[in-house]
């Protein structure tokens, strides 16, 4: 044994841990569940609610067994009469603070001080209510703030600094006026947020919860004038589950298909069509910057950064204003859709786009926002009506009474319903880059990418930043410039790694061609709009499924998608063409930093 | 005088660009100031690269942090537990009639403005308030009514 190991003793079993771990992790170790509000594994440790304290053998007052690092010898009881009366009394306060509506709450049955305190009975006569006024914020597109749920664990407030250096929220006042709120609490759609809705995610109770517009879709499907369009994205299929009693990482992508043509929705699509799309407009664009770079010496922006991750889209517009041209100018795959479905797929289907609703099934509170964007109306009618989370969807599917587990498993619907594995993998962080790398070197060599079963694992997996160099030989004679070229590629994930990344630009040692960002850690599998709780273990899991489903697809490169080869030969003419540019493309505008 | 711009640049020359920076800055512009701006926090922000959410969170932990413009005189009441038994209720009711203001409000012509504030330090001689900078101790009803009459006749 060296040094650098701790033994001691929890209710009286003997664990060795390593130096510096928390007597928490420590009971875990040996399957001893304290019950924790303030801490997530994906946050630092805070300490404040209180309700994991444990008593330590020989002192007299009881201790945060989150923030308290395991000793030598040290003898912890975690379920002692004075651990479980100091737990329920917290809990009790809690609880006398909150506003304890749960039948009305979107988080009930999903909440963890609802959980606690019905484990523990905590009796509601001990403290009288303190509950204060405070009315919710709806200001925003995707998030809203209900202060009376909020157990003032600032949860929101390291996530939004930690994972996201954003700080939109912070901890204002103090004692009983305290409270999570933003500068000069200013509303939602007043200050800087990227409306990543990480927040949503690591919140323990409904105090911030995504914007929903089910009731509007429900409204639409039963309008018989509205024609509803519901396309799904790559990581909602690989989530859905876990709202509708699967344990996470299970695949329903079939199933999820019937619920929604059951519901109503009158065609069931495929957003990866348009995350293929996305492949070859930006493939193209990406070619394009090189050549202008390479051939022409021109001053072109390099390396070019994804714009698939509305969040991030949103970040960069306020935080690096002055450095939007390296952003790709396509759409993001759920924008694409919404405006090929109101002008390709209405002119197929003989349909007047304005009795079209287009809805987005999506693992983001962003896209909410995204799709309200007044730029994103390029059809001529706003392009996507409503982004929809896998929350809603799953909440959608419980209200419509159907069994689930008991769905045969159906087909998305033709036109812009075929997908490709490279459309799948967009869904996990590297997946972008992946499905662009498999198409763009095919198209400069004529050849799949050198990599076993075309699975180019270095940019997978959930490292902060990763890192991969593709060489270009034997390229095809229109591709001649790029031979003997190393493509150099970055990948990051969560917005403080992104800040890495531009960190680099701004100083211009960027060593890259090209970027993937994406907001949420682990990329959308990760989202702001996916079940709760989503960790470390869950994001593994969801990304198992999503190349899972990728290596099951007959086709795995978006350029070989038919339904891609068919819309621009019958509507897009070309990548880069002027209808794609009219369509696909968008523009992007600065934004103040403060 | 140079622009509150200039001069929040001047001061984190002075006390550096560090987050440790913040509250010596943030002292120094309500000392000049009398308070800190919407505009003023934000230029903060920038300058230290945080967010004007975390300079809002720190100025609004402190009650001589102020966040918004007040009255040529402010008044503040200490409101600890010792101030409040020794009688502060009344003497806050005292000031509310004279002043005909309550507590967060600031008189129409924009002399007085009364606030609440936490523990001064005199508990040995509450109830406590400040005036500005000037300290009134034990006070009584009686006593008030003297303070403020010179302040409306504007002793200075």
């Amino acid at each position: 044994m060296t040094n650098n190991n701790i033994t001691l003793t929890i209710d009286g079993t003997t664990v060795t841990v390593e130096k510096g771990t928390s007597v928490l992790d420590a009971a875990k170790k040996v399957d001893i569940k304290i019950p924790t509000l303030c801490h997530h594994e994906d946050l630092c440790v805070a300490g404040n609610c209180r309700v994991c304290v444990v008593e330590e053998i020989g002192k007299k007052t009881l201790t945060a067994s989150c923030a308290t690092p395991a000793t030598e010898g040290m003898n912890i009881l975690t379920s002692s009469p004075k651990v479980r009366r100091a737990r329920k009394d917290v809990m009790a306060l809690l609880v006398s603070e909150h506003n304890t509506q749960c039948t009305t709450c979107y988080r009930n049955r999903n909440c963890e001080l609802q959980t606690l305190a019905s484990e523990y009975n905590v009796d509601n006569n001990i403290y009288l209510s303190v509950l204060k006024d405070s009315t919710i914020d709806k200001s925003s597109w995707s998030i809203e703030k209900d202060d009376s749920k909020c157990i003032r664990c600032q949860r929101c407030v390291r996530t939004c600094a930690e994972i996201q250096h954003v700080n939109a929220l912070s901890v204002t006042e103090k004692g009983r006026d305290m409270r999570v709120s933003t500068f000069m609490h200013f509303p939602l759609n007043e200050i800087v947020c990227t409306n990543c809705g990480q927040c949503i995610i690591h919140c323990p109770t409904g105090a911030l919860t995504e914007r929903r517009y089910y009731d509007d879709i429900w409204e639409a499907i039963d309008n018989p004038e509205k024609h509803v369009v519901i396309n799904t994205a790559p990581s909602v299929r690989v989530a859905l589950g876990e709202m509708l009693g699967y344990e996470p990482g299970k695949i329903v992508t079939g199933k999820m298909v019937t619920a929604l043509k059951k519901i109503g929705f009158d065609s069931v699509l495929d957003t990866d069509f348009t995350a293929d799309l996305t492949i070859m407009e930006e493939g193209s664009e990406l070619l394009d910057r090189l050549k202008r770079a390479l051939v022409d010496k021109e001053q072109v922006a390099l390396p070019m950064i994804t714009s698939c991750s509305p969040g991030w889209v949103k970040f960069i517009e306020h935080m690096y204003p002055e450095h939007l041209e390296h952003l790709s100018s396509c759409k993001s795959p759920q924008q694409m859709f919404g405006a090929v479905v109101k002008t390709y797929y209405a002119e197929k289907k003989g349909i007047d786009p304005k009795n079209i609703v287009c809805v987005a099934g999506m693992p983001c509170a962003a896209k909410k926002y995204e799709a309200n964007r007044p730029e994103m109306r390029d059809s001529g009618y706003q392009d996507v009506d409503a982004g929809l989370t896998t929350r809603e969807i799953g909440h959608m599917i419980k209200q419509s009474g159907l069994k689930f587990e008991d769905l045969e498993d159906g087909e998305f619907d033709s036109h812009m319903g075929v997908s490709t594995g490279a459309g799948v993998i967009f869904g996990a962080t590297g997946g972008v880059m992946e499905a662009a790398l498999r198409t763009a070197y095919f198209i400069i060599t004529g050849r799949p990418v050198p990599f076993k079963n075309l699975n180019i694992l270095p940019v997978r997996g959930l490292e902060s930043i990763k890192e991969a160099t593709v060489k270009l030989e034997n390229c095809l004679p229109e591709y001649k410039f790029l031979e003997g070229v190393e493509l150099k590629v970055a990948i990051a994930h969560g917005l403080t790694n992104a800040r890495v990344i531009m960190d680099q630009i701004v100083d211009g040692k960027s060593p890259y061609h090209f970027i993937e960002i994406m907001a949420c850690p682990g990329g959308c599998i990760g989202g702001g709009g996916q079940p709760i709780p989503t960790t470390d273990e869950v994001r593994k899991k969801r990304m198992d499924a999503i190349y899972e489903e990728d290596m099951g697809k007959p086709i795995r490169m978006s350029h070989e998608n038919p339904n891609i080869a068919q819309i621009y030969k019958e509507f897009l003419e070309k990548p880069l063409g002027e209808k794609s540019h009219h369509l696909l493309h968008t523009k992007y505008r600065k934004r103040k930093r403060y | 005088m140079n622009s509150t711009k200039e001069f929040i640049k001047e001061l984190s020359e002075k006390y550096g660009k560090e987050r440790k920076s913040l509250m010596p800055i943030l002292q120094k512009i309500v000392e000049r100031n009398s308070y800190l701006s919407v505009d003023a926090m934000r230029e903060v922000a920038q300058i230290l690269d945080i967010s004007a959410a975390e300079v809002y969170g720190t100025a609004s932990f402190f009650s001589f942090l102020d966040t918004q413009a007040r009255g040529k005189y402010k008044i503040r009441v200490c409101k600890s537990i010792t101030c409040d038994m020794k009688g502060k209720s009344e003497i806050l009711k005292t000031i509310e009639n004279i002043l005909k203001i309550k507590v967060g409000e600031t008189s129409k012509e924009g002399k007085f403005s009364l606030l609440e504030t936490n523990c001064l330090g005199w508990c040995h001689k509450g109830p406590a308030m400040l005036i500005n900078d000037e300290v009134y101790t034990e006070l009584t009803p009686e006593k008030i009514r003297n303070v403020l009459s010179e302040y409306i006749r504007e002793r200075k």
